[in-house]
């Protein structure tokens, strides 16, 4: 126990160090947030009513953001797979920061379902034993079940490693591997259960279609590697990590396939709408078409549909795939597209039209951009704190030093641009010295 | 899981509940010294899901509740929590071939219910259909608005809580704060909610509704007769819905529910199911009756009929 505590006090002295840089990109993200925090004060002051849903479209913007982002942290199991099934070595040396980017992921969730709620006050209704959870009837007590139990076993993996990694001791795997196994299944379970939270629901014939989850895990295993293939490059620029090009190359392999799956799975669900032209079809009509007039989400779905299917030959084509200018493109295509298709695409036209055919169109507002602002720097915050934990101690730059108390810290800047970093090697033996 | 097990279930949590209980309010009393409203706000935080509360618990938030109430409102007002009657099940009819569209109902309800006027709430929403599409929600008009009712070659339809016999707002609820009583008429425990919408994105009928903002209601409209799961004043952030009026149907005395009392055309028939001898069982028996959204397999007990 006392030795977590040292490796803790350790942290701390470490997450406190850093270049002039590593504090104004902290300083920027806590700005952020406090312009969140505020926001979502008036917004607890005033009611959801500061917020553009109503009785028509009552889940909106907190909610697309939350499933779009259910997806991002599923997609650690890409890197988890090749790591430790296929134990291919270069995303072996990688996988930890696909399982923080998971943590960071579940906490965005986790925020944005909070902020979503009417009586945040009452959130302990759902603890169990204390309150009620209505499990196992509300797939919504099941999203809350597998997301903190996705999130703690993220966090216990990363930091059993890193913990041992700071002791310079091997992990024990009859530990971990089999955590590790089990997240694999969990990753595609928060997927499952956060499709099958609309699925589930007969009154909304645009979620109530058997194909959501499989679409969901698709786009989830695209955005979230896009994601990740533009968080490698920026941790490799601007830290003194090393990631190995193939790896890169590999995750934007698979994510060609599971671009090529999720664009199969869109093309058999609009397929099916258009063909059988049906009542159900009036959703998808609004979103691709506009319908009676209606049309706001019509040029968004298309520059998404737009964007994947770029995106989908980019990264299929090999000569793209393996040019860092097409690659990131493609990344951000995917990125956005995914985002857009995944998140208002698909909360927005369940709702529209309403179960009695009313029309209400919802574009968010300005306080409920600036609360979703808010959260995506608090995840940007906590992703960046752990990684300045992991990635010194994966370096042997933060370890506990000779006395087996004190922590060793030979990483003092973090942030840095890598070509700057060669230069200042002298700089560095100095700090090393004393 | 079995009502039985369930209750027996929570007896467990009890104990757990009470040391919590204890605690907080040891808590509160630290945080908020010698201060009056600290009680009461405490009290109301650490409330238990209604469905678990026994008779002293019950009558001590009721009366906590009057208190409150008549204090915000100026008024003496009463908060019942009558249970379901043995052996009545509550059904509804509602005549399309009367009904003028002229929303009476509308505002009978809201008068009747407290719900807020500003924003305002509607638990009823009467749609205007045209007679050549018959009963085609995508082409409803809800906003209708000509100066006389009814209109040439319209015809109209009130909606409102349908009280499902399978209701699939309850089973999505992650707390149990609403379920189906044994009179069939669905609640809301609006202390329990936590405000999440769930219910709201799989009820089929769009009966129910969201307290966006604070309610407002104006003292002077204030309905002092009021139900624990019925028409007491709401707070805000909470999901609220038609209850049947709970709060007049349950009473020994029976009134009808308000849309039933103010329709001028009759076109509302309310009664017990399990009474052969009752008006709604002989619509059902001897009217084209339909129910709404039938392949949904809610089973409403809302039946829409053609009287002629």
């Amino acid at each position: 126990m006392k030795k977590v505590w040292a490796f803790l006090k350790g942290c701390f002295v470490l997450l406190r160090k850093g270049s002039n840089f590593y504090y104004a990109w902290v300083t920027f993200l806590l700005a952020l947030m406090a312009i969140g925090t505020l926001a979502y004060i008036s917004q607890l002051y005033s009611g959801l009513i500061i917020t553009a849903m109503r009785d028509q479209v009552s889940w909106g913007f907190y909610i697309s953001n939350f499933t779009f982002i259910v997806g991002v942290a599923a997609a650690a199991v890409l890197l988890v797979i090749p790591a430790y099934v296929y134990k291919w070595g270069p995303i072996k040396e990688i996988a930890i920061l696909g399982e923080l980017l998971a943590v960071s992921a579940m906490v965005m969730c986790l925020l944005f379902v909070t902020v979503d709620l009417g009586r945040p006050d009452r959130f302990w209704h759902l603890i169990p034993k204390i309150g009620i959870l209505n499990f196992p009837q509300s797939l919504l007590a099941w999203d809350v079940v597998v997301l903190n139990m996705y999130l703690v076993l993220n966090f216990v993996i990363a930091g059993y490693m890193l913990y041992s990694l700071y002791y310079k001791r091997e992990p024990n795997m009859k530990y971990v591997l089999p955590l590790l196994l089990f997240s694999i299944p969990a990753a595609i379970s928060i997927h499952t259960v956060t499709a099958f939270l609309y699925n589930g629901l007969a009154a909304r014939p645009f979620w109530n279609a058997s194909i959501l989850a499989p679409r969901f895990l698709a786009s989830a295993f695209c955005s979230g590697p896009a994601f990740m293939i533009l968080l490698f490059q920026l941790i490799r620029k601007w830290t003194n990590f090393e990631i190995k090009d193939e790896a890169i190359f590999k995750i934007a392999e698979l994510i060609a396939y599971a671009m090529f799956v999720n664009l199969f799975l869109l093309g058999a669900e609009v397929f099916k709408e258009y063909y059988s032209d049906t009542a159900h079809l009036a959703p998808m009509k609004y979103l691709y078409q506009g319908l009676s007039g209606h049309s706001d989400l019509v040029s968004y779905i298309w520059t998404a549909t737009f964007f994947n299917i770029t995106a989908f030959f980019l990264f299929l084509i090999p000569q793209t795939r393996e040019n860092f200018i097409t690659l990131n493109i493609g990344s951000i295509l995917i990125f956005i597209g995914v985002y857009i298709e995944k998140g208002m695409g698909l909360v927005v036209p369940g709702f529209v039209p309403d179960v009695l055919g009313e029309f209400y169109e919802y574009s968010p507002t300005g306080i409920e951009l600036l609360v979703t602002m808010g959260i995506w720097a608090t995840g940007l915050f906590v992703y960046t704190m752990l990684l300045r934990i992991a990635i010194p101690i994966m370096n042997g730059d933060f370890h506990v030093g000779e006395d087996g108390v004190h922590p060793y810290i030979g990483d003092q800047r973090f942030l840095v641009r890598r070509a700057a970093m060669y230069k200042k090697e002298p700089e560095r033996e100095d700090l090393l010295a004393q | 899981m079995s009502d039985k097990e369930t209750r027996d279930k929570k007896i467990f949590r009890l104990t757990r509940r009470k040391a919590l209980k204890g605690l907080a309010a040891g808590l509160g009393a630290l945080a908020f010294p010698g201060k009056d409203a600290s009680a009461s706000v405490w009290e109301a935080f650490f409330q238990k899901n209604f469905r678990e509360l026994g008779k002293p618990e019950r009558d001590k938030i009721l009366a906590r509740l009057e208190k409150e109430y008549s204090a915000q409102f100026g008024k003496a007002v009463k908060v019942k929590a009558t249970p379901p009657v043995e052996g009545v099940l509550f059904g509804y009819g509602l005549d399309l071939s009367r009904c003028i569209g002229c929303r009476r109902c509308v505002y009978g309800c809201v008068d009747e219910n407290n719900q807020s006027r500003e924003p305002q709430i509607h638990w009823i929403r009467v749609l205007r259909l045209e007679k050549e599409k018959g009963v085609d929600l995508e082409h409803a008009e809800h906003y209708y608005n000509p100066a006389k009712v009814p209109e040439e070659g319209y015809f109209y339809m009130p909606v409102q809580c349908q009280q499902c016999e399978n209701p699939p707002c309850t089973k999505v609820c992650p707390v149990q704060a609403t379920w189906k009583e044994n009179d069939g008429i669905v609640v809301v425990d609006y202390n329990w909610c936590i405000g999440c919408r769930y219910c709201m994105a799989a009820c089929p009928y769009g009966a129910r509704h969201f307290n966006w903002k604070k309610p407002g209601l104006p003292a002077a409209e204030m309905n002092p007769d009021t139900h624990y799961l019925g028409n007491r004043p709401r707070p805000v952030g909470v999901v609220e819905k038609c209850t049947f009026c709970i709060q007049r149907t349950r009473e020994p005395e029976g009134r009808y529910p308000a849309c039933v009392e103010v329709c001028p055309v009759g076109a509302r028939k309310f009664g017990n199911f399990l009474d052969p001898a009752s008006e709604i069982r002989y619509a059902i028996e001897n009217k084209r009756v339909f129910i709404l959204k039938e392949e949904l397999n809610t089973q409403p007990k809302f039946y829409y009929f053609y009287f002629t």
